[in-house]
């Protein structure tokens, strides 16, 4: 009869992968390693369509080949994970360590987890209008609490740097997590027997080898944060100074980072004066803000938005953004260029009747909208995109005029559009200042649902609009500060705009946003 | 075939006498094969026997040297219907498909072939693809071969089992004149595994033999009144006959165990997963010797009564651990018990799952069911309790998708644009690639119907006045049946429906294997037979071939027309770009090469400008790519994540044509990145450099100099 209580146990490893992502090659190698060393290896995977970029998971389970040979017998592994039946779990995507929690293959008596801590989003999160990013921290306290061991690093950084892919660092990480009875050549041998990409593979075994024992390949080297914060220069101008004075004296700390951004964008998109202007925009609610205003936060959003919205994104601001020299180095750095290459960009642009006009004095637009004679062949003319290259002298000359119109963006028909849309939503909020801060943050907020070009930004602006009605109409009703929210979140569940109106259907059914007269006086936007 | 070369799998086809194998579960049945003699192998390709069919496509010289013919059948019918050389002549054949999908399509010649009866042993593969990452509706093959009688194999899976049933299969099938299937379900067929091999042979009697002398036999033809002997003979010949052979050579295996009071008896293929719940449960070892004994069917029909009522007889109960439903094996041996008046307690799907794959959580508790409902006494006590079940938190789904730079992403962007403009419309799919549009972030297709189907899936609103119907049809599926099926049958009953045939050069999905309409140039197929032709052969009036799909603006209008057009008959658009995947698989390994010898070489790759996004994600929602991302936004003003390209983007085009076509942004660029560049560019290059950076300076300089202006010439805002 058999003796099951001191038999030796397979060795089992999940490995948790997206199509793409060499799962298979990583398996490959685990399989050689054991076969190599003395152990028999049963290795299984449900390709097919989930190979096509999906969710997909390898499943391994090694045993000592002289374990068999003294019972005489061969063993019978299994061709699937279990929940509690895992020793070690490999996840090449952060989330994907939370697919093998979630499929109970993380227990606290036996797994190992071995995961990169890079994300991949998929494709809700990516497609998602506003944020859609989904939050990491439960499953990672989760896999710290649930898993024997829980190894992670960025994995994809270090394939990265070594050149090589994730397969090769989750290898070294599973050889340095010492969890698999091979020593460390046994691992660098069968990347050689494999016989692809040998050289980078092993430069990326050896670093995550060494991650996984802790040792952080980037410490010595300093350390860059992921979001470059602007600096604010020092300013050898006294107008700039002055205007630093203005802030410091006036503004609260918290808020003091977001206006100088402010003041720095809006110099950067038009002039001194234009800061100038949004800086006693700022000020003149300020004063009046200071009591209700504790946290500063709508102080804070409104520096932020304001800054946003005056700095709209018009054919002029784009062009102006093309040709400028910091901009030619960063596309380097995206497509990873060396040094010795060559790069040219052809630029997507496709400039409308609608945008040329934008960019035009408010007089001729108009004429020109109205002008059949001219908005036709005008139409027929844009109806394609161009494909514009800045590193050529045409392409460069063309935007350089384009970007050259900014002296004269206050008399474009875009620029009196957008102020008088920005001194409505400041009046609302002046408005809403006197009902709640939080119903005044609320109305600051509506304001990022304009984004974009083109239908998006018209999209977006019809969004701002509904909110902004239904503000005018129930601002006052007592929770309208959560109304207003749910209704930005509306906004952003679709592209149709289906779900705004239900929302705002829901909270008034009875009335039609269409039509009737508002309470509180806001000029139609 | 170009996905993969399979130069590697064919050196393992040629082991011999006393070496061993290592590799991949279906590869062993494809060196049993021809261990086995067998003279003709055939089928169609599909997850999870598309190795089976690779690796034969790529051992031809093998093949050649055994007398051994291959052929790569339109449809699993016709591979069905290949077997009917077996029904004459003393010929072993094997063919192999993705069942049940490729027994549905299959079943009309495989009642055929059960009907008359086979003399040469003909074995049918199937590659069950049931549960976990399936991509077919969930059904048991079982059925099919209960109903034409065919017997039905189902191994334990491991590689020596495996092989062993590929052999005795042919020897089954010859025993009782009665083709044979054996079942492989998709993790036995991708399992990699070890088996001591022997040599190829050559077939005892081959199809020049056959050929040479014709044999005609009008008992074994399916016509009245040999059809009417033919049911007869199945029952009372064939019928016993295999259940002789079962038992003779034992096909089925008993396994003692201490506690004989109780016992298990399983599908064989399940073996694995029944031991390693025994195991957990503390009542077997690894090496698979349990407590309790175990019946495994390694042939699932039929079924042998006697063995049956014998190993219940003296147990108070027994289990029936038999996965997807209905429960056939079950209602089975409870009749069985009842005739032979066994009052042993029958459990079964009553502990187990009605419904589902048995996978190894499910098992453990379906077993510890099972032993608490007849011996609770066997449970130990000291067993780890089961995890108390906890939330996992939100985690993002991930659908398979369309693969970076994929050609049929642009086709449904285009239809994503019609549908803005004209309004949604009934869009019919098949079966293929293209049927990950009907997953976010697309979201098009109401229906698929089978294989090559799509357009006859939408047959029925061909005299609707409600506007055109959309069927979608993948060039495999046209080959398959769509010709006939979709097209032409659309021509002859004056449909005016819009019918898309996606022509990306291979059958992709299954992994791009050669077709008719292939590109390449295959050593042994003929292929380069243009769509188009075959299209207009059938009598279609209407047809549009775009040739480049990602040209979405031209895809868009193509697709409108057949819309809007006032044409009659059926509008057949073909929108052909290669298979990117395959196409990769070609060109990197080239531009690798020419890189490493210094040439001169441009990669496109596209990016999106951090400055001008705004991070609205419109592009995502009509793209999908895997390399169209997403990050935190680097300006400090703002709060959504920015779209941005990883640089696993090949640089299809489809970024900037959509920008375009959508009217989306000005933040796509598509960057020309020249590696070795020669003389000539970087003459260039440096010629337009110097005056562009001169003008640069002069406008910052002329922007300064703005009064009141300041303008701040040092680093843009991040």
């Amino acid at each position: 009869m058999p003796d099951v209580t001191t038999a030796t146990r397979p060795i089992t490893l999940a490995i948790m992968a997206m199509g793409g992502q060499g799962g298979g090659v990583l398996s490959d190698w685990i399989v050689h390693l054991a076969e190599s060393n003395g152990y028999l290896a049963q290795a299984t995977s449900v390709p097919g369509v989930a190979q096509r970029t999906g969710a997909t998971i390898y499943y391994l389970e090694l045993f000592p080949e002289a374990e068999a040979e003294r019972a005489g017998q061969d063993p019978v592994l299994a061709l699937m994970p279990s929940p509690g039946d895992v020793d070690i779990v490999l996840a090449a995507e952060f989330m994907e360590a939370g697919r093998a929690l979630e499929r109970g293959l993380v227990t606290p008596d036996r797994s190992t987890v071995i995961a990169s801590s890079h994300r991949v989003y998929g494709i809700t999160e990516k497609s998602a209008m506003g944020n859609g990013i989904l939050d990491p921290e439960p499953i990672r306290d989760q896999l710290r609490q649930h898993a024997l061991r829980f190894i992670e690093f960025d994995m994809e950084a270090t394939a990265r740097r070594q050149g090589s892919v994730i397969s090769a660092v989750l290898f070294g990480a599973l050889a340095g997590s010492q969890t698999l009875p091979f020593p460390r050549e046994a691992f660098e041998q069968a990347i050689r027997d494999g016989g692809i990409g040998v050289v980078a593979s092993l430069r990326a075994f050896d670093e995550s080898y060494q991650q996984a024992q802790g040792v952080d390949p980037t410490s010595g080297s300093s350390n860059t944060s992921p979001r470059e914060t602007e600096a604010f220069p020092k300013a050898g101008e006294s107008e700039l100074d002055a205007m630093l004075t203005v802030i410091d004296s006036q503004f609260p700390e918290p808020v003091r980072q977001v206006v100088y951004e402010g003041v720095l964008r809006l110099i950067d998109y038009q002039d001194l004066t234009y800061a100038r202007d949004y800086l006693a925009l700022l000020q003149q609610r300020q004063a009046r803000l200071q009591k209700s205003d504790t946290d500063h936060s709508c102080m804070r959003e409104l520096a932020r938005h304001l800054a946003l919205w005056m700095s709209y994104e018009d054919t002029i601001r784009v062009a102006d953004l093309k040709i400028r020299r910091s901009r030619q180095d960063r596309v380097r750095n995206e497509v990873k260029a060396e040094p010795e290459q060559i790069v040219y960009t052809a630029e997507f642009m496709h400039p409308r009747v609608e945008e040329i006009c934008d960019t035009l004095p408010a007089g001729l637009s108009r004429w020109v909208m109205r002008t059949d004679w001219v908005r036709r062949p005008l139409a027929k003319l844009t109806q394609r995109g161009r494909r514009i290259s800045p590193q050529r002298l045409r392409g460069f000359l063309l935007l350089l005029s384009v970007a050259s119109l900014r002296r004269w963006r206050r008399r474009t028909l875009r620029y009196r559009d957008e102020w008088q849309r920005i001194e409505a939503w400041l009046t609302a909020v002046d408005r809403a200042f006197g009902i709640s801060p939080d119903v005044a943050l609320e109305v600051i907020k509506a304001q990022g649902l304009v984004k974009g070009y083109g239908d998006t930004h018209q999209r977006g602006l019809a969004s701002f609009n509904s909110v902004m009605l239904a503000f005018e109409r129930f601002g006052e009703e007592p929770d309208a500060a959560t109304r207003l929210r749910q209704f930005r979140d509306a906004a952003l569940a679709d592209e149709k705009g289906e779900a705004l109106q239900r929302s705002i259907g829901e909270w008034k059914p009875e009335t039609n946003l269409e039509a009737g007269t508002s309470r509180i006086a806001v000029k139609q936007l | 075939m170009a996905e993969r070369t399979f130069v590697e799998e064919t050196k393992k086809l040629r082991l011999g006498e006393g070496d061993t194998f290592q590799g991949e579960g279906i590869l062993a049945v494809t060196k049993a094969l021809l261990q086995s003699g067998v003279a003709y192998v055939g089928g169609y390709q599909g997850a999870p026997i598309s190795h089976l069919m690779d690796v034969l496509h790529d051992a031809q010289p093998i093949l050649e040297e055994l007398g051994v013919h291959f052929e790569n059948n339109a449809s699993e019918a016709a591979a069905a219907a290949m077997l009917a050389a077996s029904v004459n002549y003393p010929l072993r054949g094997a063919v192999a498909w993705k069942s049940t999908v490729g027994t549905n399509v299959a079943s009309d010649a495989l009642a055929n072939l059960a009907s008359g009866g086979v003399t040469g042993g003909a074995l049918i593969i199937v590659g069950e693809d049931y549960g976990d990452g399936s991509s077919i509706m969930q059904e048991r093959t079982h059925a099919f071969a209960m109903k034409s009688q065919i017997w039905l194999l189902d191994p334990r899976p491991n590689l020596p089992s495996i092989v062993k049933a590929v052999e005795m299969g042919f020897e089954l099938s010859e025993a009782s004149n009665t083709p044979v299937m054996l079942e492989l379900r998709i993790r036995a067929c991708h399992v990699h595994g070890r088996f001591q091999t022997q040599d190829n042979q050559s077939p005892r009697f081959t199809i020049d033999e056959a050929l040479a002398n014709p044999v005609r036999d009008t008992s074994r033809i399916v016509l009245p009144p040999a059809s009417f002997q033919h049911e007869h003979e199945k029952v009372n010949t064939r019928w016993p006959a295999a259940v002789k052979f079962i038992q003779e050579h034992g096909l089925n295996e008993t396994f003692p165990g201490e506690y004989a009071e109780i016992g298990l008896i399983l599908q064989g293929g399940l073996y694995n997963s029944v031991i390693r719940g025994l195991e957990r449960l503390g009542l077997a070892d690894t090496f698979g010797n349990s407590r309790i004994p175990l019946h495994v069917l390694n042939v699932t029909y039929p079924l042998v009564d006697s063995d049956l009522a014998s190993f219940c007889a003296d147990k108070r109960a027994v289990l029936m651990i038999e996965e997807g439903q209905p429960d056939y094996l079950e209602q089975a041996l409870a009749s069985i018990l009842r005739r032979a008046d066994i009052d042993t307690r029958l459990h079964g799907k009553d502990v187990l799952p009605k419904a589902g794959e048995y996978s190894g959580k499910v098992m453990l508790e379906g077993l510890r069911g099972f032993l608490a409902a007849s011996a609770p006494e066997l449970l130990s006590h000291n067993e780890a309790a089961p995890l108390p079940d906890q939330a996992t938190p939100t985690l993002p789904p991930r659908p398979p998708g369309f693969c970076t730079g994929c050609p049929e992403r642009p086709i449904f962007t285009a239809m994503k644009l019609v549908e803005h403009e004209l309004g949604p419309r009934h869009v019919s799919c098949d079966i293929g690639c293209h049927l990950f549009s009907i997953l976010p972030p697309f979201n098009i297709g109401n229906t698929t119907m089978g294989y090559g189907l799509g357009a006859s899936a939408a047959s029925a609103f061909h005299g609707s006045k409600g506007g055109r119907a959309i069927s979608v049809m993948g060039d495999g599926g046209f080959w398959h049946n769509g010709l006939t099926n979709g097209v032409a049958n659309a021509v002859y009953n004056g449909d005016d429906d819009v019918l898309l045939i996606v022509d990306n050069f291979y059958s992709a999905a299954t992994g791009g294997q050669d077709l008719p309409s292939s590109r390449a140039e295959n050593p042994i197929r003929h292929t380069n037979i243009p769509i188009e032709q075959a299209v207009k052969g059938v009598g279609v009036k209407w047809v549009r071939v775009i040739d480049r799909t990602y040209d979405v603006q031209r895809m868009k209008e193509t697709l409108t027309e057949a819309l809007t057009t006032k044409a009659k008959g059926p509008k057949v658009i073909i929108a052909q770009s290669e298979c990117m995947l395959n196409l990769q698989r070609r060109e990197k390994p080239k531009v690798r090469q020419a890189l490493k010898e210094g040439k001169r070489t441009v990669r496109q790759r596209f990016g999106v400008d951090s400055d001008t996004c705004t991070g609205d994600h419109a592009c995502i929602r009509i793209s999908g790519c895997s390399s169209l991302s997403i990050q935190p936004n680097p300006d400090p003003l703002r709060e959504h994540p920015i779209a941005q390209v990883e640089n696993s983007c090949v640089g299809c085009g489809l970024c900037g044509e959509a920008a375009h076509a959508a009217v989306l942004c000005p933040s796509f660029y598509r960057a020309d990145v020249i590696s070795h560049p020669n003389r000539w560019d970087r003459l260039k290059h440096r010629w337009r450099q110097g005056i562009i950076q001169r003008l640069q300076a002069w406008h910052e300089k002329r922007l300064a100099q703005l009064p009141p202006s300041a303008h701040f010439s040092g680093e843009t805002h991040a």
